[in-house]
């Protein structure tokens, strides 16, 4: 009755009806936390923004020549074997991007949430901004490397989209438990990048994910990242290669968990991060 | 009026952990640390807070609060350091979430807990303009309207594409201060911000504050050790001490219960009365603000307390006053010889008032003697107790007050030719 008239009640425990409405109020800060860190990002660098793309570009050389030349490792298809691996490489790097930039995102942000109040999930959210610009970059990379070797992408890149929102839940959900968790226990300082280094191995990156036998396909499909780089391969090379749907679906189940998680574990600690910090 | 503000049964609590016992075998180092661990990994896996110690006791920050702010009232809240005056700020500003009670509010809130919260080095200071602005709760399109006011008040129009790490550390301040000031929110909420920058720029933004609250109607809550800023900004108080209400009524009230119930003194001296020789079981320094903090060319009282166990005839008194450097500085005492003084048993209270004390600004800290003249016997002394801090305010010189400058100020007058 009397509290009707006040717009606002803090309380122990609280959930806000509109939080999610909220976060719309507070748009104009995500883009600006995002541009600052876009705008800090390469200064005082001599090549600058060219890191953007040398980074994906060597990745990309040394897959080529250790695991093409040397392992020999077959490609997908018919498609070049440096295409098939930019192509696993760019939600990979989206990915480990992400993760790590948005797991870092609060410790770096401390002197921000303890002194200003506004919704704590604009942190890491747009933190992960950054790591689309750089998905830009190496998407377009993608596609200049398909000239010389005359490369046609496939038809089904129209499905790219999907699997991009795949990649960004899967990145977004493991970054706001990581983030919160390496808010409180520092030691997933030493766990995160553990994890990136090591997911990419067991993640079909450097090769095509039908190497792995049969029997074990759905168990690697655990792997949500075995969906998502599945799909991109199917979306940019497509052919003869196609979309294995049960282990699809089981990635996707698990990224919709991991994201349900993350979102959950974030707005429950969200208001004592300040207390953590 | 309506209320604006309505706090009740406000508490805050924090899990604190103490070190008990300490260990020193090998062995037991090792099974404590083992310990620590599965603990440890019990609290990560429970979502629990890691604390240091093995003792956790629960600490209050904030107890049964309760207080309601009117619309257009200016609320100052003192008390001294670790009273929970910052803690109530973070609840209130949704910083941080209380443990009990409710907080009502009307309107939007704004919160200016540090000068310049968000301002990145490495961007200049046009674009730390929108992004401070942003974070703190004004919309683009705002701080568009406002910019060139934003960068008058500053005095920086020349520096506006420096990064704002080449900035003095005034500029950076005034910056900082200048997008703080053109918030337009109903309920601005502010901790001691003021206490930045040269005399002639805190003036400004007192008189920035006082034209914004009492002009504009704003309700604004206002921390700060500075009793005159405090009566100046505020018609209502409230004083905390150990995270409760002692004390809340007007401005004028609240301040003086806050000097009478001696809250201004710093740290505090205190021992039992000795059974076989004279000793202090008090002494205390009352600054001219609170929490040690003094203003130069103030009062300053030294009050002391001493139990004479028997009856000893030529007793002294005396202190000494230390800069930081360990220079003494002052020196006051109190003879027998001069005046009769401890010719009784029991408790004697004594109480020097050094009068529009000049000391200049640095860390001080006392020194104690008790002895007897005649025989040359000297009871007890008592070093580094006390400590204060003088600061400079009020006076204003063109270069601002630099360190080392001299270690008393003087009252002078010039003559010219």
């Amino acid at each position: 009755m009397e509290s009707e008239e006040f717009n606002l009640i803090i309380e122990p425990g609280r959930i806000e009806k509109n939080y999610w409405s909220d976060l719309w109020r507070y748009r104009e800060l995500f883009y600006i936390l995002a541009w600052r860190d876009f705008k800090v990002r390469y200064k005082q660098t001599v090549i600058g923004v060219a890191w953007s793309v040398l980074r994906p570009l060597l990745t990309m050389v040394v897959i080529v020549v250790v695991f093409s030349k040397l392992a020999k490792l077959p490609s997908e298809g018919n498609a070049p074997y440096a295409i098939m691996s930019l192509a696993g490489l760019l939600p990979w790097q989206f990915f480990s991007n992400a993760l790590s930039e948005s797991s870092n995102s609060l410790i770096s942000n401390t002197n921000l949430f303890t002194k200003v109040y506004f919704p704590r999930i604009l942190i890491p959210a747009s933190s992960i901004v950054l790591g689309f610009v750089d998905f830009l970059i190496t998407f377009v990379m993608l596609l200049l490397i398909m000239v010389p070797y005359q490369f046609v992408p496939s038809i089904n890149m129209i499905f790219l989209p999907f699997f991009f929102i795949l990649t960004f839940l899967a990145s977004f959900g493991f970054g706001l438990l990581m983030s919160t968790l390496n808010l409180k226990y520092r030691d997933f300082r030493y766990i995160v990048p553990f994890v990136v280094q090591f997911g990419m191995y067991i993640s079909p990156v450097a090769f095509s994910s039908s190497i792995v036998p049969e029997k074990y396909q759905l168990l690697y499909s655990l792997n949500p990242m075995v969906g998502v780089i599945d799909g991109f391969r199917w979306c940019i090379i497509g052919g003869d290669v196609p979309l294995n749907l049960t282990s699809l679906m089981i990635s996707t189940v698990v990224i919709l968990a991991f994201a349900w998680l993350g979102i959950r574990y974030f707005r429950k600690t969200e208001k004592m991060l300040a207390d953590y910090a | 009026m309506s209320t604006i503000i309505k706090v009740e049964n406000l508490g805050k609590s924090y899990l604190i952990g103490h070190q008990r016992e300490r260990y020193v075998a090998l062995r037991d180092v090792l099974a404590n640390k083992a310990r620590q661990v599965a603990s440890k990994t019990k609290n990560i896996l429970s979502g629990g807070q890691l604390i240091a110690g093995n003792e956790i006791e629960e600490f209050w920050a904030l107890k049964d609060i309760n207080f309601e702010v009117n619309q257009g009232d200016r609320v100052g809240i003192i008390g001294r350091n670790g009273a929970g005056k910052s803690t109530l700020l973070k609840v209130l500003s949704r910083i941080t979430e209380p443990t009990t009670g409710r907080i009502q509010l009307k309107g939007r809130v704004a919160s200016l807990l540090e000068v310049g919260t968000g301002f990145h080095p490495e961007l200049s200071g046009r674009e730390n303009i929108y992004l401070n602005g942003a974070i703190l709760g004004m919309s683009q399109i705002e701080v568009r309207k406002k910019f060139d006011e934003i960068v008058d008040f500053a005095g920086v129009e020349k520096f506006l594409d420096t990064p704002v790490k080449r900035y003095s550390s005034g500029m950076y301040v005034r910056l900082a201060f200048a997008v703080a000031a053109h918030l337009e929110p109903e309920i601005l909420i502010i901790d001691e911000v003021l206490a930045v920058g040269d005399a002639e720029f805190q003036k400004k933004c007192l008189g920035k504050m006082e034209d914004v609250s009492k002009n504009e109607g704003r309700t604004v809550l206002f921390v700060s050790h500075d009793m005159a800023n405090i009566s100046s900004l505020t018609n209502n108080a409230i004083c905390l001490v150990n995270g409760e209400i002692a004390f809340q009524g007007n401005t004028r009230d609240t301040i003086n219960y806050y000097l009478q119930n001696g809250l201004n003194i710093c740290s505090i001296f205190k021992a039992e009365p000795d059974l076989n020789k004279p000793n202090f079981t008090y002494a205390a320094v009352k600054t001219s603000e609170s929490d040690g903090v003094h203003f130069n060319g103030e009062d300053l009282e030294i009050e002391v307390e001493v139990n004479m166990p028997k009856i000893i005839e030529g007793m002294s008194v005396s202190f000494q006053i230390f800069n930081s450097r360990r220079f003494p500085v002052i020196y006051g005492y109190l003879f027998d010889v001069d005046q009769p003084i401890l010719r009784e048993t029991g408790r004697h209270k004594f109480k020097c008032i050094l009068p529009k004390c000049k000391l200049y600004q640095d860390t001080y800290y006392v020194k104690l003697h008790l002895a007897e003249s005649k025989g040359r016997e000297k009871f007890q002394e008592i070093d580094n107790i006390c400590e204060f801090e003088v600061k400079m305010i009020g006076k204003i010189i063109e270069w601002g007050w630099q360190k080392d400058v001299c270690i008393y100020t003087e009252d002078f007058s010039w003559e010219l030719y």
